[in-house]
């Protein structure tokens, strides 16, 4: 073969909790690029890697299945892409299952050889199965399903060398295989001969076969107790919460003085003018004022990924359901939501994994709802500018409002819910059924990479989105040059078009005018003000934007404020995101107006409530 | 008796599936759901006894009962 530049398309399918990304992650060593195919929302993960016989492979992560039937569109994204529906089918499939649950995982494994698909079985997991007294025969599993079959233990590295090294012998005879002919999704009558077939090969292979494991029984004694279980889930979240804003106070502070520092230090070896002042109060100013909010975005990310990772969050799913059912969404919602804490473009986008349209569509339009990173700079500043850092009972009052903040976006999540599914959402209840797997410890270098590509992504929208607006929101606010006032700057007068419409609900010019970029992301608002304030108050203004703010904003004001971020839908990538993801920019615009609805309402509940209570 | 009536901790085998839409029952048997297999309530959610989480072979599988009601058990003497 001298054709070394085409490499060969495999694709990795699954059922979930079977160890698919730590496999590939190790296999193509975690560098993934995300791409989209034309003409369809499907997202798939994509990784190269070199076989010992020196073959390129691009190798494809997909949604994990159980079987060929997809009732979600994440399954369904999967198995279009097994069948080649997008175009190219992949010319090899990595079948992997769990080595501890071959009688359910072989039968997706019978339905893929039905339609004829070449195909490696990896037994992933092996040495845990092996460690909890499993015995398998492997020849006997190889002679019964007519597939090469391979062990893997995905996390070591020589775990993987079986896989590779078969790899080299089944593609080099790949010309010899019919690519797989476009399937059909199988009968009923197939479901059940594929399952009857699985049981009997599975049970020939298996010698011996141990009990549940013991420790997940164990754990879930606790954690899927009908009294202790929620409890514990409250427990959690409300932990996790607290830590996000206790734990990150010295990171915080570091990267804040930092930015200071750099600031002070540009400032005093550069010569005076317009440059020196862009430098200074557009860029370090807006830029470092959001970047000193990386370290809780990466606390909370911490929390959800090992959450997910250890097993516990579809246990959650389990514990929420009836409740989330209720009001008209679905237990499968509460992950997506919950990722939505981070940021609602993942969450989103993990909505995927709810079957019914309706469904995913309501939990599609309060994904935004849920208290994003995006928002915690904003709160942060608020609530230290406003609060004071005093203890009720054991808790800081700080950390309270913060939690009150997050109920708020609950609540009317839930409430919102309610009201969709019985408007614009209608259908009848869908069915749940969830596996909830086995606790483990997560791998650390999944971990890793997971963490990675979300502080990643944040830091990279501090240095596109954030950095464009910070220089032109210092552009509007200090020119033209004959401006000697706020009012007289361009900002100025956009701000003072809108000022009219937001006074009523306590906002004043500055507000008004650092929510003009704030439109582009939430967390823009912070490095708006700052640029806005620096600006106003000139170069001798070396209070911190916190102090400003106190003696600038009325505390209804600043709740107020607190109250329209709730809601407000100021992220771009957002609305972008539910258009791609419900195929229309109709929801998207549903979206924005019902959210600036409840955001102007809200903030004006608020501002007249803190006023008529004497705040 | 069919899996939505069991009590928690009750153990059988499962004797029957069939649900009125084919994909639920597609769904179940990919699953993991199949004759002959035992079963055993080990949970039940926090709030209306549903869904309810069930022991089976090595995994655990949590439904709400509706779907629950498309499998039929016999109890373990």
């Amino acid at each position: 073969m001298t054709a070394a530049a085409a490499a060969t398309r495999i694709a990795l399918v699954g059922a979930p909790n079977c160890g698919k990304s730590t496999l590939f992650n190790g296999l193509t060593g975690g560098r993934a690029k995300v791409a989209n195919y034309p003409g369809a929302t499907v997202e798939t993960r994509h990784g190269r890697f070199e076989t010992p016989g020196g073959r390129n492979v691009d190798l494809i992560d997909l949604p994990g299945f159980y079987g060929m039937s997809p009732r979600s569109l994440d399954e369904k994204i999967a198995l279009e892409t097994v069948l080649g529906k997008d175009g190219a089918a992949p010319e090899l499939i990595l079948a992997l299952v769990d080595a501890a649950n071959l009688r359910t995982h072989l039968q997706s494994v019978l339905q893929l050889r039905a339609i004829g698909a070449p195909m490696i079985v990896v037994l992933n997991m092996y040495d845990l199965a092996l460690r909890d007294g499993f015995e398998i025969d492997l020849d006997k599993l190889e002679q019964e399903l007519e597939l090469p079959v391979v062990t893997t233990n995905a996390t070591r590295k020589a775990g993987r060398e079986a896989l590779l090294s078969k790899l080299d012998g089944v593609l080099a005879h790949l010309t010899d295989i019919k690519p797989a002919p476009a399937g059909r999704y199988p009968a009923p009558e197939d479901i059940r001969a594929h399952q009857g077939a699985a049981r009997r090969i599975a049970d020939a292979a298996i010698e011996h076969e141990p009990l549940f494991n013991r420790a997940t029984r164990i754990i879930d004694r606790f954690v899927l107790h009908p009294l202790l279980g929620p409890v514990i889930l409250a427990a959690l979240l409300f932990f996790m919460f607290q830590a996000v804003f206790t734990w990150s106070t010295g990171p915080v502070d570091f990267l804040d003085a930092s930015a200071g520092a750099l600031g002070g230090f540009v400032g005093a070896h550069m010569p005076a003018g317009w440059l020196h002042d862009l430098l200074v109060d557009g860029v370090i100013a807006g830029v470092g004022s959001v970047v000193v909010f990386l370290p809780q975005i990466v606390i909370l990310f911490t929390f959800i990924l090992l959450l997910e990772a250890s097993g516990y969050m579809a246990r959650a799913a389990f514990l929420m359901d009836e409740i989330m059912h209720r009001f008209g969404l679905n237990g499968r919602a509460f992950i997506p939501l919950l990722s939505s804490f981070a940021c609602a473009i993942p969450g989103i986008m993990a909505s995927r994994v709810i079957e019914n349209d309706r469904d995913r569509l309501t939990t599609i339009l309060i994904a935004p709802l849920m208290t994003c990173s995006a928002r915690l700079p904003v709160y942060t500043l608020i609530i230290a500018a406003f609060i004071p850092k005093e203890n009720v009972g054991p808790f800081n009052m700080q950390g309270l409002v913060l939690f009150a903040l997050y109920i708020a976006g609950v609540v009317s999540a839930v409430l919102i819910a309610f009201l969709f599914k019985r408007t614009i959402a209608k259908a009848r209840s869908q069915p749940l059924i969830m596996e909830l797997p086995t606790y483990k410890v997560p791998n650390a270098k999944d971990f890793f990479i997971s963490l990675w590509m979300r502080a990643s992504a944040f830091l990279k929208r501090a240095g596109t989105v954030i950095l464009a607006t910070s220089v032109i929101l210092w552009f509007l606010a200090a020119f033209p040059a004959s401006a000697t006032t706020l009012r007289e700057s361009f900002a100025g007068r956009i701000g003072a078009l809108l000022e009219p419409l937001l006074a009523p609900i306590g906002f004043n010019l500055e507000i008004a005018i650092a929510l003009v970029p704030g439109m582009a992301a939430r967390e823009v608002a912070v490095g708006a003000l700052g640029t806005v304030y620096a600006v106003h108050g000139g170069p001798d203004n070396a209070q911190g934007l916190s102090e400003t703010l106190q003696s600038a904003w009325s505390l209804p004001t600043a709740l107020a404020f607190l109250a329209w971020y709730v809601f407000a839908p100021q992220c771009f990538a957002t609305l972008a995101t539910i258009r791609r993801e419900t195929g229309s920019w109709k929801w998207s615009g549903f979206a924005l107006l019902y959210l600036f609805t409840l955001a102007y309402a809200g903030a004006g509940i608020v501002y007249w409530g803190a006023r008529a209570a004497g705040l | 008796m069919l899996l939505s009536e069991m009590k928690k901790g009750a153990a059988g085998r499962i004797s029957a599936i069939s649900a009125e839409d084919p994909l639920i029952e597609a769904k179940l048997r990919e699953i993991g759901f199949a004759e002959n297999d035992a079963v055993e309530l080990a949970h039940i959610g926090p709030l209306g006894r549903t869904p309810v989480c069930v022991r089976l072979n090595r995994t655990l599988i949590a439904l709400r009962l509706d779907e629950a009601k498309a499998i039929s058990v016999s109890l373990d003497p």
